[in-house]
Protein backbone atom coordinates (compact mmCIF):
# COMPACT_ATOMS: atom_id res chain seq x y z
CA UNK A 1 0.00 0.00 0.00
CA UNK A 2 1.34 3.49 -1.00
CA UNK A 3 0.40 6.85 0.71
CA UNK A 4 -1.09 9.15 -1.96
CA UNK A 5 0.01 12.59 0.37
CA UNK A 6 3.93 11.15 -0.19
CA UNK A 7 5.17 13.20 -2.20
CA UNK A 8 6.25 11.79 -5.45
CA UNK A 9 10.38 11.62 -6.49
CA UNK A 10 11.87 11.75 -9.52
CA UNK A 11 12.78 8.59 -9.37
CA UNK A 12 9.07 7.72 -9.46
CA UNK A 13 8.67 9.85 -12.37
CA UNK A 14 11.13 8.01 -14.42
CA UNK A 15 9.53 4.63 -13.36
CA UNK A 16 6.21 5.61 -13.77
CA UNK A 17 6.89 6.56 -17.68
CA UNK A 18 9.52 3.21 -18.00
CA UNK A 19 6.68 0.74 -16.72
CA UNK A 20 8.23 0.16 -13.60
CA UNK A 21 6.49 1.97 -10.85
CA UNK A 22 4.56 -0.88 -8.71
CA UNK A 23 0.67 -0.35 -10.10
CA UNK A 24 -0.68 0.74 -6.82
CA UNK A 25 1.36 3.98 -7.05
CA UNK A 26 0.66 4.83 -10.63
CA UNK A 27 -2.82 6.79 -9.69
CA UNK A 28 -0.81 8.48 -6.67
CA UNK A 29 1.62 9.97 -9.04
CA UNK A 30 -1.19 10.18 -11.72
CA UNK A 31 -2.71 12.50 -9.24
CA UNK A 32 1.07 14.36 -8.17
CA UNK A 33 1.37 15.04 -12.38
CA UNK A 34 -2.26 16.82 -12.37
CA UNK A 35 -1.59 19.25 -9.68
CA UNK A 36 2.47 19.76 -10.09
CA UNK A 37 2.73 21.57 -14.03
CA UNK A 38 6.58 21.38 -13.24
CA UNK A 39 6.67 17.86 -13.03
CA UNK A 40 3.83 16.85 -15.81
CA UNK A 41 5.80 18.84 -18.11
CA UNK A 42 9.40 17.38 -17.60
CA UNK A 43 7.34 13.84 -18.08
CA UNK A 44 5.58 15.30 -20.97
CA UNK A 45 9.43 16.39 -22.49
CA UNK A 46 10.71 12.55 -21.68
CA UNK A 47 7.68 11.47 -23.81
CA UNK A 48 8.67 13.52 -26.50
CA UNK A 49 11.90 12.58 -26.49
CA UNK A 50 10.71 8.85 -27.02
CA UNK A 51 8.93 9.43 -29.52
CA UNK A 52 11.89 11.10 -31.38
CA UNK A 53 14.47 8.19 -30.65
CA UNK A 54 11.83 5.92 -32.23
CA UNK A 55 11.00 8.61 -35.11
CA UNK A 56 14.67 8.64 -35.53
CA UNK A 57 15.81 4.91 -34.69
CA UNK A 58 12.75 2.75 -35.41
CA UNK A 59 13.53 2.61 -39.18
CA UNK A 60 16.83 1.28 -38.77
CA UNK A 61 15.48 -1.76 -37.48
CA UNK A 62 12.75 -2.25 -40.57
CA UNK A 63 15.74 -1.71 -43.00
CA UNK A 64 16.59 -4.72 -44.69
CA UNK A 65 19.96 -6.66 -42.65
CA UNK A 66 22.96 -5.90 -45.22
CA UNK A 67 24.27 -8.96 -46.77
CA UNK A 68 27.31 -8.74 -44.41
CA UNK A 69 25.87 -9.26 -41.16
CA UNK A 70 23.93 -12.51 -42.81
CA UNK A 71 25.16 -15.60 -40.29
CA UNK A 72 25.77 -17.29 -42.91
CA UNK A 73 28.28 -15.34 -43.86
CA UNK A 74 29.85 -14.77 -40.57
CA UNK A 75 30.80 -18.39 -39.70
CA UNK A 76 34.48 -19.22 -39.08
CA UNK A 77 36.48 -22.38 -38.57
CA UNK A 78 35.77 -21.51 -34.73
CA UNK A 79 39.43 -23.16 -33.60
CA UNK A 80 41.40 -19.89 -35.04
CA UNK A 81 39.10 -17.60 -32.86
CA UNK A 82 39.14 -19.37 -30.00
CA UNK A 83 41.08 -17.16 -27.90
CA UNK A 84 38.52 -14.70 -28.24
CA UNK A 85 35.54 -16.87 -27.68
CA UNK A 86 36.44 -18.01 -24.54
CA UNK A 87 36.81 -14.41 -23.68
CA UNK A 88 33.62 -13.44 -24.57
CA UNK A 89 31.86 -16.28 -22.87
CA UNK A 90 33.69 -15.97 -20.05
CA UNK A 91 32.74 -12.62 -19.67
CA UNK A 92 29.03 -13.24 -20.69
CA UNK A 93 29.33 -15.66 -17.84
CA UNK A 94 30.38 -13.08 -15.21
CA UNK A 95 28.05 -10.57 -16.28
CA UNK A 96 25.08 -13.22 -16.54
CA UNK A 97 24.99 -14.34 -12.70
CA UNK A 98 22.37 -11.94 -12.07
CA UNK A 99 19.70 -12.55 -14.68
CA UNK A 100 20.24 -16.20 -14.48
CA UNK A 101 21.84 -17.64 -17.53
CA UNK A 102 23.92 -20.17 -15.63
CA UNK A 103 22.53 -23.48 -15.18
CA UNK A 104 22.41 -23.61 -11.34
CA UNK A 105 23.04 -27.27 -9.94
CA UNK A 106 23.37 -28.41 -13.75
CA UNK A 107 20.41 -30.09 -13.78
CA UNK A 108 20.37 -29.85 -17.63
CA UNK A 109 23.47 -31.37 -17.97
CA UNK A 110 23.65 -34.98 -19.75
CA UNK A 111 23.85 -37.69 -17.04
CA UNK A 112 27.14 -38.92 -17.58
CA UNK A 113 28.36 -34.99 -16.74
CA UNK A 114 26.65 -34.74 -13.83
CA UNK A 115 28.12 -37.85 -12.57
CA UNK A 116 31.54 -37.18 -13.31
CA UNK A 117 31.14 -33.63 -11.99
CA UNK A 118 29.94 -35.28 -8.72
CA UNK A 119 33.00 -37.34 -8.80
CA UNK A 120 35.31 -34.22 -9.12
CA UNK A 121 33.47 -32.47 -6.49
CA UNK A 122 34.09 -34.98 -3.72
CA UNK A 123 37.22 -35.59 -5.23
CA UNK A 124 38.09 -31.54 -5.07
CA UNK A 125 36.66 -31.58 -1.24
CA UNK A 126 38.38 -35.09 -0.19
CA UNK A 127 41.86 -33.90 -1.25
CA UNK A 128 42.14 -30.42 -0.81
CA UNK A 129 42.06 -30.14 3.07
CA UNK A 130 44.79 -32.74 3.13
CA UNK A 131 48.07 -31.46 4.33
CA UNK A 132 50.80 -33.60 4.02
CA UNK A 133 49.37 -35.94 1.35
CA UNK A 134 47.17 -34.26 -1.45
CA UNK A 135 48.61 -35.86 -4.01
CA UNK A 136 50.55 -38.98 -5.10
CA UNK A 137 52.95 -37.26 -7.24
CA UNK A 138 54.24 -33.78 -7.00
CA UNK A 139 54.39 -31.00 -8.92
CA UNK A 140 58.34 -30.80 -9.27
CA UNK A 141 58.13 -34.39 -11.27
CA UNK A 142 55.34 -32.27 -13.65
CA UNK A 143 56.69 -34.49 -16.98
CA UNK A 144 56.76 -37.85 -14.79
CA UNK A 145 53.59 -36.64 -13.78
CA UNK A 146 51.82 -35.88 -17.17
CA UNK A 147 53.61 -39.32 -18.65
CA UNK A 148 52.24 -41.31 -15.90
CA UNK A 149 48.71 -40.00 -16.22
CA UNK A 150 48.25 -39.89 -20.36
CA UNK A 151 49.46 -43.47 -20.20
CA UNK A 152 46.95 -44.47 -17.40
CA UNK A 153 43.83 -42.31 -18.82
CA UNK A 154 44.81 -43.37 -22.58
CA UNK A 155 45.01 -39.79 -23.80
CA UNK A 156 47.01 -36.93 -23.43
CA UNK A 157 47.12 -35.23 -19.81
CA UNK A 158 48.76 -32.16 -20.03
CA UNK A 159 48.86 -29.90 -16.94
CA UNK A 160 48.32 -26.28 -17.33
CA UNK A 161 50.68 -23.61 -16.47
CA UNK A 162 48.74 -21.50 -14.05
CA UNK A 163 51.28 -18.82 -12.39
CA UNK A 164 49.57 -16.26 -14.37
CA UNK A 165 46.92 -16.69 -11.86
CA UNK A 166 49.16 -16.82 -9.14
CA UNK A 167 48.65 -21.16 -8.91
CA UNK A 168 51.16 -23.20 -8.31
CA UNK A 169 50.87 -26.61 -9.43
CA UNK A 170 50.84 -29.12 -6.01
CA UNK A 171 50.30 -32.34 -8.12
CA UNK A 172 48.11 -34.94 -9.36
CA UNK A 173 46.44 -38.19 -8.78
CA UNK A 174 44.69 -40.88 -10.73
CA UNK A 175 41.17 -41.40 -9.79
CA UNK A 176 38.61 -43.38 -10.90
CA UNK A 177 35.83 -42.37 -13.21
CA UNK A 178 32.54 -42.92 -14.52
CA UNK A 179 33.97 -44.35 -17.64
CA UNK A 180 37.68 -44.95 -17.12
CA UNK A 181 40.27 -43.54 -14.87
CA UNK A 182 40.54 -39.50 -14.79
CA UNK A 183 43.36 -37.51 -14.13
CA UNK A 184 42.80 -35.17 -11.13
CA UNK A 185 45.41 -32.12 -11.03
CA UNK A 186 46.01 -29.70 -7.55
CA UNK A 187 46.87 -26.15 -7.77
CA UNK A 188 47.77 -23.99 -4.72
CA UNK A 189 48.33 -20.17 -4.51
CA UNK A 190 51.14 -18.70 -2.10
CA UNK A 191 48.28 -17.86 0.31
CA UNK A 192 46.74 -21.52 0.29
CA UNK A 193 43.42 -21.24 -2.36
CA UNK A 194 43.17 -24.38 -3.73
CA UNK A 195 42.16 -25.16 -6.71
CA UNK A 196 41.75 -28.58 -8.58
CA UNK A 197 41.11 -29.77 -12.54
CA UNK A 198 39.82 -33.31 -13.14
CA UNK A 199 39.19 -34.32 -16.58
CA UNK A 200 38.20 -38.11 -18.00
CA UNK A 201 36.86 -38.86 -21.01
CA UNK A 202 33.00 -39.06 -21.93
CA UNK A 203 31.15 -39.68 -25.06
CA UNK A 204 29.35 -36.54 -24.74
CA UNK A 205 31.16 -33.77 -27.24
CA UNK A 206 30.68 -29.75 -28.05
CA UNK A 207 28.78 -29.38 -24.55
CA UNK A 208 28.20 -25.75 -23.56
CA UNK A 209 30.04 -24.50 -20.55
CA UNK A 210 28.08 -24.80 -17.20
CA UNK A 211 28.83 -23.45 -13.55
CA UNK A 212 27.45 -25.26 -10.74
CA UNK A 213 28.50 -25.13 -7.15
CA UNK A 214 27.79 -26.15 -3.60
CA UNK A 215 28.48 -24.14 -0.23
CA UNK A 216 31.94 -22.43 -0.67
CA UNK A 217 32.48 -24.45 -3.81
CA UNK A 218 31.88 -23.59 -7.29
CA UNK A 219 32.72 -25.51 -10.34
CA UNK A 220 33.35 -24.46 -14.07
CA UNK A 221 32.58 -28.01 -16.44
CA UNK A 222 32.87 -28.62 -20.17
CA UNK A 223 32.92 -31.26 -22.76
CA UNK A 224 35.05 -30.88 -25.60
CA UNK A 225 36.51 -33.63 -28.16
CA UNK A 226 35.83 -36.90 -26.24
CA UNK A 227 36.99 -34.71 -22.53
CA UNK A 228 34.92 -33.96 -19.98
CA UNK A 229 36.71 -30.98 -17.62
CA UNK A 230 35.95 -29.53 -14.39
CA UNK A 231 37.65 -26.70 -12.42
CA UNK A 232 36.73 -26.56 -8.95
CA UNK A 233 37.69 -23.31 -6.84
CA UNK A 234 35.85 -21.49 -4.48
CA UNK A 235 32.81 -19.70 -4.52
CA UNK A 236 34.49 -16.37 -6.23
CA UNK A 237 33.13 -16.44 -9.66
CA UNK A 238 35.49 -14.21 -11.12
CA UNK A 239 38.29 -15.84 -9.78
CA UNK A 240 36.99 -19.08 -10.87
CA UNK A 241 36.43 -18.12 -14.20
CA UNK A 242 39.77 -16.99 -14.80
CA UNK A 243 41.36 -20.10 -13.87
CA UNK A 244 38.65 -21.92 -15.90
CA UNK A 245 39.62 -19.50 -18.98
CA UNK A 246 43.49 -20.33 -18.56
CA UNK A 247 42.55 -24.40 -18.21
CA UNK A 248 40.52 -24.50 -21.49
CA UNK A 249 42.92 -22.09 -23.59
CA UNK A 250 45.75 -24.47 -22.86
CA UNK A 251 43.48 -27.89 -23.08
CA UNK A 252 42.65 -26.68 -26.53
CA UNK A 253 45.73 -25.75 -28.15
CA UNK A 254 47.63 -28.69 -26.27
CA UNK A 255 44.98 -31.19 -27.60
CA UNK A 256 45.12 -32.07 -23.77
CA UNK B 1 19.44 -23.65 -37.84
CA UNK B 2 19.88 -24.17 -34.37
CA UNK B 3 17.96 -22.47 -31.86
CA UNK B 4 20.79 -20.63 -30.91
CA UNK B 5 20.85 -18.83 -34.16
CA UNK B 6 17.98 -18.31 -34.88
CA UNK B 7 17.20 -16.43 -31.68
CA UNK B 8 20.43 -14.19 -32.69
CA UNK B 9 19.10 -13.54 -36.20
CA UNK B 10 16.21 -12.45 -34.91
CA UNK B 11 17.88 -10.03 -33.21
CA UNK B 12 19.62 -8.75 -35.33
CA UNK B 13 17.27 -5.70 -36.50
CA UNK B 14 16.75 -4.02 -33.06
CA UNK B 15 21.19 -4.88 -32.66
CA UNK B 16 21.36 -2.24 -35.94
CA UNK B 17 18.78 -0.07 -34.07
CA UNK B 18 20.75 0.09 -30.91
CA UNK B 19 24.17 0.61 -32.52
CA UNK B 20 22.99 3.26 -34.85
CA UNK B 21 21.94 4.94 -32.01
CA UNK B 22 24.73 4.45 -29.58
CA UNK B 23 27.67 4.93 -32.32
CA UNK B 24 25.63 7.44 -34.45
CA UNK B 25 27.93 6.90 -37.25
CA UNK B 26 25.89 3.80 -39.93
CA UNK B 27 29.23 1.97 -40.73
CA UNK B 28 30.37 2.11 -37.17
CA UNK B 29 27.47 1.08 -36.33
CA UNK B 30 27.31 -2.20 -38.23
CA UNK B 31 30.72 -2.98 -37.95
CA UNK B 32 29.68 -3.10 -33.82
CA UNK B 33 27.13 -5.56 -34.81
CA UNK B 34 29.09 -7.35 -37.36
CA UNK B 35 31.89 -8.02 -34.24
CA UNK B 36 29.02 -8.76 -31.83
CA UNK B 37 27.57 -11.77 -34.06
CA UNK B 38 30.65 -13.04 -34.59
CA UNK B 39 31.57 -13.14 -31.33
CA UNK B 40 28.04 -15.15 -30.54
CA UNK B 41 28.53 -17.34 -32.90
CA UNK B 42 31.78 -18.26 -31.81
CA UNK B 43 30.60 -18.75 -28.11
CA UNK B 44 27.76 -20.57 -29.18
CA UNK B 45 28.88 -24.09 -27.84
CA UNK B 46 29.73 -22.23 -24.52
CA UNK B 47 26.50 -20.27 -23.92
CA UNK B 48 25.42 -21.05 -20.77
CA UNK B 49 21.84 -20.70 -21.57
CA UNK B 50 19.42 -18.08 -20.46
CA UNK B 51 18.61 -14.21 -21.81
CA UNK B 52 20.18 -14.45 -25.16
CA UNK B 53 18.94 -10.62 -26.04
CA UNK B 54 20.65 -9.57 -22.96
CA UNK B 55 23.65 -11.40 -23.51
CA UNK B 56 23.79 -9.64 -27.43
CA UNK B 57 23.46 -6.36 -25.69
CA UNK B 58 25.67 -6.97 -23.23
CA UNK B 59 28.71 -7.69 -25.85
CA UNK B 60 27.57 -5.09 -28.02
CA UNK B 61 27.76 -2.42 -25.14
CA UNK B 62 31.17 -3.60 -23.96
CA UNK B 63 32.01 -3.89 -27.76
CA UNK B 64 31.48 0.30 -27.74
CA UNK B 65 33.18 0.77 -24.58
CA UNK B 66 36.67 -0.72 -26.15
CA UNK B 67 35.77 0.97 -29.92
CA UNK B 68 35.39 4.46 -28.11
CA UNK B 69 38.49 3.70 -25.96
CA UNK B 70 40.63 3.41 -29.22
CA UNK B 71 39.26 6.30 -30.94
CA UNK B 72 40.11 8.30 -28.23
CA UNK B 73 43.89 7.61 -29.11
CA UNK B 74 43.16 8.46 -32.63
CA UNK B 75 41.94 11.94 -34.46
CA UNK B 76 38.71 12.06 -34.62
CA UNK B 77 37.12 12.29 -38.67
CA UNK B 78 33.20 13.49 -38.02
CA UNK B 79 31.24 12.37 -41.31
CA UNK B 80 30.74 15.83 -42.88
CA UNK B 81 27.34 15.15 -43.92
CA UNK B 82 24.92 12.87 -42.37
CA UNK B 83 23.78 10.37 -45.34
CA UNK B 84 21.48 8.23 -43.63
CA UNK B 85 18.46 10.14 -42.72
CA UNK B 86 15.86 7.74 -41.92
CA UNK B 87 12.57 7.32 -43.90
CA UNK B 88 10.35 8.47 -40.47
CA UNK B 89 10.40 11.59 -38.90
CA UNK B 90 11.24 14.64 -39.73
CA UNK B 91 14.62 15.21 -40.64
CA UNK B 92 15.79 18.18 -38.57
CA UNK B 93 14.12 16.68 -35.45
CA UNK B 94 16.06 13.22 -36.48
CA UNK B 95 19.19 15.71 -36.06
CA UNK B 96 18.52 17.12 -32.98
CA UNK B 97 18.10 14.23 -31.32
CA UNK B 98 21.05 12.80 -33.15
CA UNK B 99 23.11 15.49 -31.48
CA UNK B 100 21.64 15.76 -28.19
CA UNK B 101 22.19 12.05 -27.92
CA UNK B 102 26.81 12.80 -29.03
CA UNK B 103 26.98 14.70 -26.25
CA UNK B 104 26.14 12.34 -23.58
CA UNK B 105 28.61 10.24 -22.13
CA UNK B 106 28.68 6.74 -22.57
CA UNK B 107 27.17 5.22 -19.73
CA UNK B 108 24.16 7.55 -20.01
CA UNK B 109 23.68 7.20 -23.50
CA UNK B 110 23.64 3.41 -23.37
CA UNK B 111 21.52 3.17 -20.21
CA UNK B 112 18.71 5.72 -21.86
CA UNK B 113 18.78 3.56 -25.18
CA UNK B 114 18.71 0.51 -23.80
CA UNK B 115 15.52 1.07 -21.47
CA UNK B 116 13.71 3.99 -23.97
CA UNK B 117 15.00 2.69 -27.27
CA UNK B 118 14.81 -0.84 -26.44
CA UNK B 119 12.37 -1.23 -24.33
CA UNK B 120 14.63 -3.33 -21.23
CA UNK B 121 14.06 -3.40 -17.82
CA UNK B 122 16.18 -1.03 -15.20
CA UNK B 123 17.30 -5.07 -14.03
CA UNK B 124 18.43 -5.85 -17.59
CA UNK B 125 20.34 -2.81 -17.67
CA UNK B 126 22.07 -2.86 -14.44
CA UNK B 127 22.95 -6.54 -15.48
CA UNK B 128 24.10 -5.56 -19.13
CA UNK B 129 26.23 -2.63 -17.47
CA UNK B 130 27.20 -4.29 -13.99
CA UNK B 131 26.20 -1.93 -11.85
CA UNK B 132 23.73 -1.42 -9.42
CA UNK B 133 19.83 -0.61 -10.40
CA UNK B 134 20.56 2.87 -8.80
CA UNK B 135 22.87 3.50 -10.74
CA UNK B 136 20.89 2.66 -14.23
CA UNK B 137 17.88 5.29 -12.77
CA UNK B 138 20.75 8.19 -12.11
CA UNK B 139 22.11 7.48 -15.71
CA UNK B 140 19.03 7.76 -16.91
CA UNK B 141 17.88 11.45 -14.82
CA UNK B 142 21.09 12.79 -15.89
CA UNK B 143 20.41 11.67 -19.68
CA UNK B 144 17.03 12.97 -19.84
CA UNK B 145 18.14 15.97 -18.19
CA UNK B 146 20.87 16.54 -20.23
CA UNK B 147 18.82 15.66 -23.95
CA UNK B 148 15.75 17.96 -22.55
CA UNK B 149 18.53 20.80 -21.97
CA UNK B 150 20.33 20.14 -25.38
CA UNK B 151 17.26 20.29 -27.27
CA UNK B 152 15.36 23.27 -25.59
CA UNK B 153 18.37 25.03 -25.42
CA UNK B 154 20.32 24.13 -29.33
CA UNK B 155 17.15 24.81 -31.35
CA UNK B 156 16.45 28.35 -31.33
CA UNK B 157 20.55 28.69 -31.28
CA UNK B 158 21.20 26.29 -34.62
CA UNK B 159 18.21 28.34 -36.54
CA UNK B 160 19.07 31.65 -35.87
CA UNK B 161 22.99 31.48 -35.36
CA UNK B 162 24.59 28.52 -37.10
Amino acid sequence: MTDPNIPVTEDELHAYIDGELPSERRSDVEAWLATHPDDSERVQSWRTMAEALHARYDAVANESVPPRLELERLQRPPRKWLYGAIAASFAAFLVGGASGWVAHGATSARPTLQAFTGDALEAHRLYVVEVRHPVEVPGDEKAHLQQWLTRRCGRTVHAPELQSTGLKLVGGRLLPGPSGPASFLMYESPSGERFTVYATKTTTEAMQMRYTSEGTTGALFWADRGVGYVVIGGSDRQRLTQVAQQVYDQTERSGG
Amino acid sequence: MSAFRQSVEAMIPALRRYARALARDGDAADDLVQDTLVRALRSERLFLGGDIRSWLYTILTNLNKNRRRSLARRPHFMPLQDDNADASGTEAEGRDIERALATLVEEQRAALLLVVLEGLSYREVADIQGVPIGTVMSRLARARAHVRAVLEGERPALRSVK
